[in-house]
């Protein structure tokens, strides 16, 4: 192991003292099967073709620290309104990767569903939960995803019994507040939350990402997310970081039969961020929607890569991404799309659509279909561009000043992605972040 | 004098265009230009509203004041309007929306208030009657998916919203069929007035037949070659462009002798 990869590692042994004893058995031999694969396999680098485009020096070079949990941090609820929204469903809310009760709120769920804090579910049912949780890394798991396998302690906790429906979203929140964490200096968490959606069951889960301060900190995510027979499961992820931070996430779907799977990623926040969604089709009939945006600006780097495995015959993917790139920033879409041999009648669609908003910046867009089976449907585009200046033009001949007229084109290429938002109290609150966005360019422009 | 044109020269990529035109359009008058095919209609109304593609020289006095020095938004701001040959489509956005924020947005800068979206709407729906669209339109993205006929008449319903005090047409009749023209050319009479002028621009005299004109002026080779009242239409109906453009190609013939 390098020099330079230590300085990630290096809390981890104070981090292991710290929950001595906590862990069940078969947790501290998993953790350590993790960080030997975090040792062997090391950080990625240029030379992996997953992470051409998003060099991690900027992380390895700073020196984190695990953040610790602090029960005496705290944020008023309308503070909380703010940075993420109020969807008026159950809110659990993590501070530096650490469940907060007392900035949670849990409304009455229907019985026998489970909407907690991972460690609490750890210290409740620990051994149910070893079959989920100690499920062996595929080929692509790469170092950051293994090290949240040996460091994660909380997160969120989600189970939905069969055939229950659960109307209001179920909101999840992950709060940095370096300025208050201890230990001072850059803080790392680890979040790793967990939803089991039952055999019937319905469910709205929206994850939120922010930062309270720009200081430099990481958040290293794992989201998994698994759909039994007939499940459906929307799911939505505000990545809304301080413009200092470093986000790395991993959603990770598993669907059987005749399941339904959404997720609308919203990536705004960050220096570097890379939010990467991973999703098999085990089971035939399966359905899965994956939509992006992402808006990069200044000196942002905002990468989505997407791997959808067709496994089962007869599933339906669609995929619909689009970035909006500014000042020197990039957007790095990097869709891969896979049909096995024996998955017939796939039929699958993947669009990403990139709009250039100044001469510096930059996007990338690298759609890849795999295909090993026949009698299959699969269509995919990608394009980058910027802003027409006929229709620039047409609108300033109305008075619509040069400003106004690309705020108003940018927001309707955006406003397709945001009337795909279902959950109204959400999508107010992205297209405030949005037209905020915007007008920081020069005259707002909200919408319609 | 609502607008001076003064030896107006216009270029693009070294091409000229426009080689020394006059013009002089007085408040209630409407002008028709008429002219063949390249004679520079169309790069004359591109002008008057501020294309930046072209190299353009002389003088453009719009109420006694420097147009040519005015951006595209200052010009609508100040009352000029062009109603396209070619609309462009903008997906995504609202015509309604967009109509109500170009009429904002020049109210704003004229220091006026804004109208809210229910008195808005009220004044939108009394002037869709002039030509003749129901609300369906509002609703939809500006021209995407409208037919040749619908993009005009939204042409002419910005007009009607807008009130400008200066309306370019540029071939406003081209790609209509005979239903369409009648309710394009109703809703343009609708807003005559003797505060307005309209500088209509058409490859034929069809549409001069619904909107009369009080002078009509023939373009050849980026000029105004003759001038004369409605009656000068109906002559080039009958006898075409080809004289004129032989005129021009020798220069044996000027604007100068010709203009009001």
């Amino acid at each position: 192991m390098s020099r330079r990869e230590n300085t990630l590692l290096q809390g981890l042994s104070r981090l292991e003292s710290r929950r001595n004893g906590h862990d069940p058995v078969w947790l501290k031999a998993f953790r350590h099967t993790a960080l030997q694969r975090v040792s062997e396999r090391g950080f990625p680098t240029a030379k992996d073709e997953a992470w051409k485009y998003t060099q991690i020096g900027r992380i390895l070079d700073v020196a984190f620290e695990p953040a610790e949990a602090d029960a005496s941090l705290r944020l008023s609820s309308a503070a909380i309104d703010q940075l993420a929204g109020d969807l008026g469903g159950a809110r659990l809310v993590f501070i530096n990767g650490y469940f907060s009760p007392q900035c949670s709120s849990l409304k009455k769920l229907p019985e026998g569903v489970k909407v907690k804090s991972l460690a609490s579910a750890l210290a409740e049912e620990g051994e149910s939960l070893e079959a989920l949780l100690s499920r062996p890394f595929g080929e692509q798991t790469h170092a950051f995803t293994a090290l949240n396998a040996a460091c994660a302690e909380d997160g969120a906790f989600v189970q939905i019994p069969a055939n229950t429906v659960i109307e209001e979203p179920i909101h999840l929140v992950f709060l940095s507040d370096p300025g208050a964490a201890f230990p001072a200096g850059p803080v790392v968490s680890h979040p790793r939350s967990l939803v089991l959606a039952g055999p019937g069951s319905r469910v709205t889960i929206v994850e939120t990402y922010a930062g309270i301060l720009d200081e430099v900190y990481l958040t290293n995510a794992v989201t998994e997310v698994i759909l039994e027979e007939g499940a459906a499961v929307e799911h939505y992820k505000i990545q809304n970081e301080t413009e200092t931070a470093f986000h790395i996430a991993l959603l990770d779907v598993r669907q059987e039969r005749d399941t339904q799977f959404a997720t609308h990623s919203v990536a705004l926040g960050s220096l570097l961020a890379r939010h990467e969604v991973t999703v098999g089709l085990h089971g035939p009939g399966a359905k899965a929607t994956l939509n992006g945006l992402y808006m990069p600006q200044n000196e942002q780097h905002l990468d989505n890569p997407t791997t959808i495995d067709h496994i089962a015959p007869e599933c339906i993917s669609r995929e619909l991404y689009k970035g909006v790139v500014d000042g020197r920033g990039r957007g790095v879409f990097d869709g891969r799309v896979i049909v096995r041999p024996g998955a017939m009648k796939t039929d699958s669609s993947q669009t990403n659509k990139n709009l250039l908003l100044s001469e510096s910046a930059r996007a990338n867009t690298r759609p890849q279909l795999e295909i090993f089976a026949d009698d299959v449907k699969c269509a995919h585009g990608a394009t980058v561009g910027q802003l027409n200046e006929e229709v620039v033009f047409y609108l300033r001949t109305r008075g619509i000043s040069q400003i106004a007229a690309r705020n108003l084109l940018t927001y309707a290429f955006v406003g397709e992605m945001l009337e795909l938002i279902r959950v109204q109290p959400l999508r107010s609150h992205v297209e405030k972040l949005v037209a905020l966005r915007l007008s920081a360019g020069g005259v707002g422009m909200v919408a319609a | 004098m609502m607008l001076q044109i003064r030896n107006l020269h216009a270029s693009v990529g070294g091409m000229e265009i426009l080689r020394g035109l006059d013009l002089d359009v007085r408040a209630g008058e409407v002008h028709a230009i008429m002219g063949p095919n390249g004679s520079g209609k169309s790069t004359l109304a591109q002008v008057l509203v501020g294309r930046e593609t072209y190299d353009v020289t002389g003088e453009v006095l719009y109420e006694g004041r420097n147009l040519l020095a005015m951006s595209p938004e200052q010009r609508a701001v100040e009352g000029v309007f062009l109603a396209f040959q070619y609309p462009v489509e903008i997906p995504g956005v609202g015509n309604l929306y967009f109509i109500r924020t170009a009429l904002n947005m020049m109210r704003k800068q004229r220091g006026l208030d804004e109208l809210d979206a229910m008195d808005f709407l009220a004044l939108a729906k009394e002037r869709m009657k002039f030509v003749e669209m129901d609300q369906s339109f509002m609703n939809r993205s500006v021209n995407t998916g409208f037919s040749g006929g619908e993009t005009k008449r939204n042409e002419i319903l910005q007009m009607a919203v807008l009130e400008p005090k200066l309306a370019i047409l540029d071939e406003t009749d081209s790609g209509l069929d005979i239903d369409a023209l009648r309710i394009v050319a109703n809703g343009v009479n609708a807003l005559r007035s003797k505060e307005r002028a309209l500088l209509v621009i058409t490859h034929y005299q069809r549409l001069l037949n619904y909107i009369v004109p009080d002078r009509v002026h023939v373009m050849a080779n980026g000029r105004i070659v003759r001038s004369g009242d409605k009656h000068l239409a109906l002559e080039l109906e009958k006898n075409g462009y080809a004289d004129f453009e032989q005129d021009t190609a020798g220069g044996a013939r000027s604007a100068a002798g010709v203009t009001s």
